[in-house]
């Protein structure tokens, strides 16, 4: 990544900054909303999957775990602010501990993801199967197929009875996701996040550099399942009900496609793809000609064939061609660029 | 006594439906290695290649055992030409590439049938042991899955196809050496595999209200039935689905069927953990 962190932070201010006023004069701020809330779903697993090489097919479980704890906590606290804390903490345990339990086991990339799957079903077989009285979490209801309606919305630290709703709650999301980008870059700046690069690239040799490559997964899995949770958190406030749908295949699947198209192994890439994915879905959900699940499908099917690399890295490497200084070494440059295989951007 | 007898028919059955889910993507997965997604929509395309077919006035057994498997062999062999030919050896791209087109049949199939549940009779009465009244139907599905067994490792190890098949999946150039096209032997290898995903979704569907989503309800299952299988195609498929159904069974006895369910995918986590190369992967080894 070229430049450095304290202009990362100025270009992040500034374009949060401008896209706050110019998006709501075109799209509904409700809609916006929620575009945000997955926008930073698919930053969650961009980080773990394009930065840490972890291919999660449960990030829908850790959005759902939050959107739950929210939830739940919310009902049983009758205030805001520890929920959301709560939000982020019970999914990033959550997954610290069944990431050791992968990393430790040393299982590699297809197993990741068929025990992510398998974890994922599990939650949602049992959140489902839920709906008798006698699942109680203090005073909440799990309620099974129906969800948890009617819990305490986002309010003002310590003031419950001042909701945060409408526009002003757009705002709140807006800046998270502005903040939590901010704090992805930092991360990706510091050797911390250098080094999870590195693992991507080379497993072996990171480990033979002296790295601890279970400790540093498991930890970089536990950092995108706690933002998965302030998603979820956010998400619940938003839809006010959860239901188990949050932890279904469908929603695994769509934010695996978010990050395809919208370009592994950028930070910018899930963010558009997430949002502009989901805007896309909310259109096509207006008319009935063709179903929406065929047509996420054709598209998913299309980028891994045509573009596999995603729309941000593709646009990025048009911008080079056309108008970015090649100064020497053109070729070689390519060449370095094609091997890497992943534009860091 | 008779408690006995049921749930060990019951236990069979599991055992039997276990094989039957998973026996196309042993195939597919196993031998070919290509990860499909689709693989539950395969088989939720068979079943309502069954019902369509049954509805149009075709004998059930014809439908389900001939056309269900012909029909989902065909849809498998458009999807290799054009999508998977393209992926061979991209294990991830695979993946997401077969979980588009699991959404794509979705659509489609919400689209043609609508997204309603639709179903049809099973053809075979159930009766009674002692107290307890036992599906019939059941009793079929073990024959179907015995029989499949018996079939697939007849072809795998007498025949010559079967051969040419395991060898080219070893080594494709030296098969390619040997005057054998590579390209020819997957695409038939993947139309095999979508037709047992074909005829597993046509005999289970009697069972079931069919939906466009009820591939989902398959796909874990299959899954992990094959990767905790291990290497051996036969031998895998068989121990893995022995274990996991008489786990599921005891469980769904012992307390409820959803935890009987979540107690198969529990021990299916367990048992990667401590065996991650699946049980043929430490036992039976080297048997096909």
């Amino acid at each position: 990544m070229p430049g450095s962190l304290s202009k990362d932070a100025i270009t992040i201010i500034l374009v949060t900054a401008i896209l706050i006023w110019v998006m709501p004069l075109m799209i509904g701020t409700y809609t916006l909303t929620v575009l945000i809330v997955y926008g930073m779903l698919g930053l969650s697993l961009g980080l773990i999957w394009g930065f840490g090489g972890i291919l999660c097919f449960g990030q829908a479980a850790f959005f759902g775990l939050g959107a739950y704890t929210y939830a739940v906590a919310a009902i049983n606290i009758g205030e805001s602010t520890v929920p959301m804390i709560l939000a982020v903490i019970v999914p990033a345990a959550f997954a610290a501990l069944l990431g050791a339990m992968m990393f430790y086991g040393r299982l590699n990339d297809v197993y990741l993801g068929v025990i992510t799957l398998v974890v994922t079903l599990i939650l949602f077989k049992f959140i489902n199967s839920t709906a008798g009285p006698q699942y109680l979490i203090g005073n909440a209801r799990l309620g099974g197929f129906n969800g948890i309606p009617g819990f305490q919305t986002l309010n003002v630290p310590g003031r419950p009875d001042d909701y945060i709703w409408g526009d002003s709650y757009f705002y709140v999301c807006a800046v998270l996701l502005g903040l939590v980008f901010f704090l992805v870059s930092a991360l990706l700046r510091s050797s911390f996040g250098r080094i999870a690069v590195g693992i991507r690239e080379n497993e072996t040799r990171m480990s033979l550099l002296g790295y601890d490559v279970r400790a540093r997964k498991t930890v970089l899995f536990a950092a995108g399942a706690a933002i998965a949770g302030l998603a979820g958190a956010l998400f619940a406030n938003w839809a006010e009900i959860v239901t188990p749908s949050l932890f279904s295949l469908g929603q695994s699947a769509e934010i695996i496609i978010w990050c395809i198209v919208g370009g592994l192994g950028t930070r910018l890439g899930p963010v558009l793809g997430a949002a502009g994915l989901a805007y896309l879905k909310f259109l096509l959900g207006q008319q009935s000609l063709v179903d929406n699940t065929l047509i996420t499908g054709l598209i998913l099917v299309l980028f891994v064939l045509f573009l596999p690399k995603g729309v941000v890295p593709a646009l990025a490497g048009l911008w080079k061609v056309s108008f970015g200084r090649r100064p020497l070494g053109r070729i070689h440059q390519q060449r370095r660029m094609r091997n890497r295989g992943r534009v860091n951007g | 006594m008779d408690l006995t007898v049921v749930i060990l028919v019951e236990m069979l059955y599991a055992v039997a439906s276990l094989i039957l889910i998973s026996a196309g993507l042993a195939v597919v997965f196993g031998m070919m290695k290509v990860i499909n997604l689709a693989h539950g929509e395969f088989m939720m395309m068979g079943g309502y290649a069954t019902i369509t077919a049954v509805n149009l006035g075709v004998n059930i057994f014809v439908a389900m055992l001939i056309i269900a498997p012909l029909v989902v062999g065909l849809i498998g062999l458009v999807v290799e030409r054009l999508v998977i030919r393209h992926l061979y050896g991209r294990l991830v791209d695979t993946m997401l590439a077969t979980w588009g087109l699991s959404l794509f049949f979705i659509g489609l199939a919400t689209m043609i049938f609508g997204n309603t549940t639709t179903g049809i009779s099973t053809p075979i009465p159930g009766f009674a042991i002692g107290n307890y009244q036992i599906n019939g139907y059941n009793f079929f599905i073990i024959v179907v899955a015995i029989l499949l067994l018996i079939g697939m490792l007849s072809i795998l190890k007498a025949t010559r196809a079967g051969l040419i098949a395991r060898g080219a999946m070893q080594r494709s150039d030296m098969a390619a050496a040997l005057g054998y096209s590579p390209d020819r032997i997957y695409m038939a290898t993947f139309f095999c595999g979508s037709a047992l995903s074909g005829l597993a979704g046509a005999v289970l569907a009697p069972l079931v209200g069919l939906v466009p989503t009820s591939g989902g309800a398959y796909i874990a299952k299959a899954f992990i039935t094959v990767i905790a299988g291990g290497p051996s195609l036969i031998a895998g498929l068989f121990s893995s689905a022995g274990f996991f159904g008489v786990v599921n069974q005891i469980f769904t006895f012992a307390i409820s069927p959803v935890i009987g369910e979540v107690a198969l995918l529990v021990a299916a986590v367990v048992l990667l953990r401590l065996l991650p190369q699946g049980i043929t992967g430490k036992f039976f080894k080297g048997k096909l």
